[in-house]
């Protein structure tokens, strides 16, 4: 068994004029937790559709679970799960009916009532799908991409209009399943959502993919200078430099104690990432401009 | 994990076809309040029929004898065509199909699951069409063996017709809005001019050949022939029931319509590209 769950070069799918993936090589290993971030329309949703095996590449290479998804058949499709970003219909039956018949899909499935428990919807195990509310739906969207017991589950926005609370909970289910080993690739435009889940992000826009890494170091994040402020005499003082510990040191030694308002900061994660993404949103308001016009 | 997934054999098709087919039932048992008039609409058509017809016109027979042939290929129709058009273009438009090609469940799967659906509807419609008719007025069913079978197989081939229509016009539908348009009123129309209400022999002769390219009018010729007395052939437009023609538009309809099936057929929306 191969190391890497996904492999793909030179990924490009167009709609129309509209190259929606314009040129995407990634690797994902095994076990892993990779996100795409990025804003609407950046083509994260048609990436995952095309690794799942769900739309045609219009050209590149791609290799999900050492097969080519767009020709890959049953066995394989028994080994992934996906819970899609649009609202899917479900069975009109109860929770648990539900669950049980597409258990029956798969050839070594979960065990369908403990999958219900996982999830957090064992107390409405017995309640009609219609019944559940938005949170609660997409928990048994999870289920039913989970209760197959694949090695690779795609998330496409899994908590687009979620509360804080909600969003919570799921990160921690999703957290559980990627220590049982299963690897998970989750699209987002939450930053805290991957710089929560994921062991690697991938900034993706306009088609393309702008940085990866760690969400720590994305975007060069750790080794960025910091900006180092204090207060001196009633002025506010600001310096940029890669060396904040020494300065904090030659200014502690200035003020022979506490330094007065001092702050060391680094980007976040959403600087880098407005940064990253920065033309691309200028673009398209500008083009929106034109439109109204 | 991913050892024993890769060697468990995959559940076989016929088992998880069932398996969609009993689904599919539930569902259908548990929305019973929105599909109740679609079912019972033939039902009470011969029930009013039967109570306000009887004895208006000259039909040469109680009005329940009448109506009731032409009423079960409407029912069968209305079971398959209006059924399986509606059901699947929803099911595509919401996402139901693409969160099936998600999975490893075989297509073909899919379709057991709706004929075992199917069968189900069509049975029950045709006995609670005898039930009503026979029951609460009386009428005159298939005298002799024959009848009977003939009563089998243009049920058979008109359910299996109207079905494979059904999910050929569902691939015409933009979304699960337009389906109705799409699906009803054609059948609607179909209704008035393939001697359901309206005797064949009162159609203009071009409507009459119009009507015959479809297979409701066959339908409900078969159906005529099982119920009916045999001198009442007289009254076809060919003076006879003719039932290899029967036959033969049946099962071209049956051909063409699975061809046209596996043309069409798309899990997909036009969006999903």
């Amino acid at each position: 068994m191969s190391e890497t769950a996904i492999e793909v070069r030179g990924l490009r799918k167009k709609y129309g004029d509209d190259e929606a993936v314009a040129g995407v090589d990634l690797t994902v290993r095994r076990g892993e937790v990779f996100s795409f971030l990025g804003p609407n329309g950046a083509g994260k949703s048609t990436t995952v559709e095309i690794l799942a095996g769900f739309r045609r590449r219009d050209g590149g290479t791609a290799r999900v679970l050492d097969q080519d998804p767009g020709t890959a058949g049953r066995r394989w499709r028994a080994r992934i799960g996906v819970v899609w970003q649009r609202e899917t219909l479900v069975p009109q039956l109860t929770v648990r009916a539900v669950v049980r018949h597409f258990a029956g899909y798969y050839p070594d499935p979960r065990d369908p009532d403990a999958t219900v428990e996982l999830v957090g919807l064992g107390e409405k195990a017995g309640a009609r799908v219609t019944s559940l509310s938005g949170g609660q739906r997409r928990r048994l969207d999870v289920a039913l991409g989970i209760v197959g017991g694949p090695e690779l589950l795609f998330l496409d926005e899994p908590t687009t209009g979620f509360d804080p609370r909600a969003r919570r909970d799921f990160w921690s289910l999703i957290g559980d399943l990627a220590e049982d080993g299963t690897t998970v690739v989750l699209t987002t435009h939450y930053l805290e959502e991957a710089e929560a889940l994921a062991d690697r992000v991938c900034v993706i826009a306009r088609g393309r993919i702008r940085a990866e890494g760690a969400p720590a170091t994305l975007g060069g994040r750790a080794t960025a200078r910091a900006t180092v402020s204090w207060t001196d005499g009633g002025r506010r003082r600001e310096t940029r430099t890669e060396e904040p510990t020494r300065l904090v040191g030659e200014l502690a030694t200035l003020f022979s104690g506490e330094v007065p308002g001092l702050s060391v900061h680094r980007p976040t994660l959403e600087e880098v990432y407005l940064d990253l993404i920065g033309d691309d949103e200028r673009d398209a308001r500008a083009e929106g401009e034109a439109v109204s016009v | 994990m991913s050892t024993r997934t890769e060697h468990a054999p995959l559940p076989g098709v016929l088992r998880v076809g069932l398996s969609r087919g009993w689904l599919e039932i539930r569902e259908f048992a548990n929305e019973w309040e929105s599909v109740i008039f679609t079912f019972s609409l033939p039902a009470l058509i011969l029930v009013m029929f039967s109570s306000i017809f009887d004895g208006m016109f000259d039909m040469g027979m109680p009005a329940v004898d009448y109506y009731l042939p032409g009423l079960i290929a409407m029912g069968l129709m209305s079971v398959s065509f209006q059924t399986l058009g509606l059901a699947i273009a929803n099911e595509r438009d919401t996402g139901g199909l693409r969160r099936l090609r998600g999975t490893p469940m075989p297509p073909t799967a899919y379709f057991v699951g709706k004929t075992v659906l199917i069968l189900f509807l069509a049975l029950g419609q045709v006995v609670l069409l005898l039930a009503v008719g026979g029951l609460a007025f009386g009428a005159r069913l298939p005298q002799d063996p024959t009848a009977w079978v003939t009563l089998a197989w243009v049920f058979t081939l008109g359910t299996v017709s109207c079905s494979l229509l059904g999910i050929a016009v569902s691939s015409l539908a933009r979304n699960a809005r337009s389906a109705s348009g799409i699906v009803v009123l054609p059948f609607l129309v179909l209704q008035f001019v393939s001697g359901i209400f309206v005797p064949v022999i009162a159609l203009p002769e071009w409507v009459l050949n119009a009507a015959s390219l479809f297979p409701l009018l066959w339908m409900a010729q078969g159906l005529r022939a099982a119920f009916f007395p045999a001198e009442m052939a007289a009254l076809e437009p060919g003076g006879s029931w003719d039932l290899p023609s029967v036959a033969l538009a049946l099962g071209v309809w049956c051909v063409l319509g699975l061809a046209l099936v596996l043309l069409t057929f798309r899990w997909k929306t036009r969006k999903d590209g």
